[in-house]
């Protein structure tokens, strides 16, 4: 157990492609930490020079109090979980789950035990003498974090753990992992480029995109805050609706409507980010906008309206049992409490 | 956590029409094998029926007259030559040739290819290429030089010299063979191993060489059958000499320079003949395919 400290590092292959730059990140012993960001975005790198498998350019990376730049891969007390899952096809699942603790040269009554008590916690007890081409895609991914456990470790690494499992899977594992990392009471960094995950997993996110680190917090922080507008759009599905807007005398105008902000801006030209949910036929407080629908999305709990205001394409979340058909025109309100506004040059939110 | 359920792939259904279209698709590569085989049965059966032939019928009719009434076979030219010739020296001696000259360049170019494929070090690209090149070079161009080597150390006529020629020709080929079969497997193993502690020799012992059983089998096999076959490299660097010759070189003394002796020949290419099919039909299993199947991706 133990807390992790990225300390303004760089990864640069050539002088000229640079992957990771001047990254820092305070990871908190025990904490659930979700690196996110599209793909490229240096998310993964980031991940293999803690776990000893890239080089670090600059900068220090500590596990604990413990710098472990110049530590090999096997000292520096962290197992990880692979995309691929990266099970050795020969071996058996006890072999799999054993290999770790044979290399640490464990006694063989020890490694039974530690390797029977992981494949209790993941039900693998039934398959431990099937070989991973005998198994399913979701038993595999299993076997591969089960590798993980029994070796203790004081950091879990999980690079895009559940990509190759189907959607329903995909979603029950999501909260087994959370369980799991309860239940281990161990510092997880996990790397995903979907932003569901990161929101539902992560005790913390950070959000990286072109190799630098764009905004980290909780979930709630980074939803209702984002720091600017690659965040805002990158996190939330149905994406936020940005409409191009300027500002003058305290109100934001569009091409189809303006809007009192909450707070007073200086005059300038940028972008109006709200999510669908502050688009809706249930905004008491709202300030109108009218809205030609082209596209009706029916989710059961939910109704989300694709359209026209003015010349800007909005989405709205509104009511399921609002009867609307495409290419009516519906009287929407719009939460004044959640707008966000992000300056032209520089996309850094003001708002 | 529980079991999570487990998927099953729906059978899928194939109509009637398109199965025939199937079969009727793989028909020119079904006529292709049997054409093959039959290729190769025919002559092999005619050295086998010849081999019980008595001794005039071999030059004055076909062997497939045999095969029809009256019939006339005989071990006599089993029995000449096992009774004449010293076939069972030069057996053992193929033997005391082929599986050194297989098992010694087999084992290092693993290492050999592993080092190529897996660890870095200076100038590996260019070695490599180096070695790929000596595929091109021709065997025949380095007897004078390692012959007048061997005679120098006194190893003309002993089977090490034998043992160390079929290495050197052998190598370029093995690890080429060897480096593609490694390069090809998954990163992630290796990641995963490094981080679970596992050294360089334990990688290579522990997983790269289960993983590459059928390239090495395949190896093995392609080496030991050039070995046990060949008779240029044999009598360049044994001589004639009937206590070291191996059974490619006996046979070749079995017929005189007119063709007289003919029908022993057959007996003694049969028995030679049936080690290559031994060796062959007992690794050919460790050619199944998809041995990785498993190791990634779900």
């Amino acid at each position: 157990m133990a807390s992790v400290t990225y300390d303004h590092v760089v990864k640069r292959y050539t002088p000229e492609t640079t992957a990771v730059r001047d990254f820092n990140v305070e990871i908190a012993d025990k904490e659930f930490m979700v690196l996110v960001g599209p793909s490229g975005c240096g998310k993964s790198t980031a991940l293999r020079m803690l776990a000893g498998l890239e080089s670090i350019t600059e900068g220090q990376i500590r596990i604990g109090e413990r710098v472990v730049n110049n530590i090999a891969a096997k000292d520096r007390d962290i197992a990880m979980v692979f995309q691929s899952y990266a099970l050795y096809p020969h071996m058996s699942v006890y072999d799999n789950m054993a290999f770790p603790l044979q290399m640490k040269r464990m006694p063989r009554a020890d490694i039974e035990q530690r390797v029977r008590q992981a494949s209790g916690i993941l039900g693998l007890d039934n398959f431990l003498k099937r070989k991973p081409r005998a198994l399913s895609g979701g038993q595999r991914q299993r076997v591969a974090l089960g590798r993980a456990i029994v070796r203790n470790p004081q950091v879990f690494l999980l690079d895009e753990p559940l990509s190759n499992l189907d959607a329903k899977l995909r979603a029950q594992t999501r909260i087994e992992l959370q369980k799991l990392h309860r239940e281990l009471e161990t510092t997880f960094i996990y790397v995903t480029h979907d932003q569901v995950e990161a929101m539902t997993m992560g005790d913390r996110i950070a959000i990286m995109y072109d190799g630098v680190l764009q905004q980290v917090g909780t979930p709630d922080d980074i939803y209702d805050h984002p720091a600017n507008l690659f965040v805002a759009g990158f996190i939330g599905s149905p994406t936020m609706n940005f409409v191009p807007v300027t500002v003058q005398n305290g109100t934001a105008t569009a091409s189809g409507f303006d809007v009192a902000l909450p707070k007073p801006l200086d005059s300038r030209k940028g972008t109006l980010g709200f999510r669908p949910e502050a688009l809706t036929d249930r905004a008491p407080n709202g300030s109108g906008l009218d809205m030609k629908v082209d596209v009706v999305e029916r989710l059961g709990s939910d109704q989300f309206l694709y359209g026209q205001v003015g010349g800007d394409t909005v989405t709205a979340r509104v009511d399921p049992r609002m009867k609307v058909v495409p290419g009516d025109r519906v009287r929407l309100g719009l939460d004044t409490r959640s707008l966000h506004f992000f300056e032209s040059e520089t996309e850094r939110a003001l708002l | 956590m529980t079991i999570a359920h487990e998927e099953v792939a729906a059978p899928v259904q194939i109509g009637v029409a398109p199965r025939i279209l199937e079969r009727l698709g793989s028909l020119p590569l079904h006529v292709g094998i049997i054409v093959l085989t039959i290729a190769w049965i025919v002559p092999t059966l005619g050295l086998l029926v010849s081999s019980f032939r008595p001794l005039g019928a071999f030059t004055t009719s076909g062997w497939w007259t045999a095969l029809s009434p009256p019939f006339n076979f005989t071990l006599d030219n089993y029995q000449h030559i096992l009774n004449t010739s010293n076939l069972s020296r030069s057996f053992f001696n193929s033997f005391m040739i082929s599986i050194p000259a297989t098992v010694i360049p087999t084992t290092v170019a693993a290492f050999a290819a592993y080092a190529f494929s897996w660890m870095r070090f200076w100038g590996r690209d260019w070695i490599f290429l180096a070695l790929v090149g000596l595929l091109a070079v021709p065997l025949q161009v380095t007897f004078i030089p390692v012959l007048s080597l061997f005679i120098k150390w006194g190893l003309s006529g002993t089977f090490l010299a034998v043992w160390l020629a079929h290495t050197g020709y052998g190598l370029p080929f093995a690890i080429y063979l060897l480096a593609n079969f490694f390069r090809a497997l998954p990163t992630d193993l290796f990641e995963s191993a490094e981080i679970d502690g596992a050294g360089t020799l334990t990688v290579f012992f522990r997983i790269v060489l289960p993983l590459s059983v059928p390239a090495i089998a395949s190896l093995v096999i392609f080496q030991f059958l050039w070995v046990w076959n060949d008779l240029l490299v044999a009598l360049v660097y044994l001589g004639g000499t009937p206590e070291v010759a191996p059974l490619t070189v006996t046979l070749v003394n079995l017929v005189g320079s007119l063709g007289q002796g003919l029908q022993y020949l057959t007996a003694a290419a049969f028995i030679s003949m049936i080690v290559p099919l031994i060796v062959f039909f007992s690794l050919q299993r460790y050619f199944v395919r998809g041995i990785l199947a498993g190791s990634v991706k779900g």
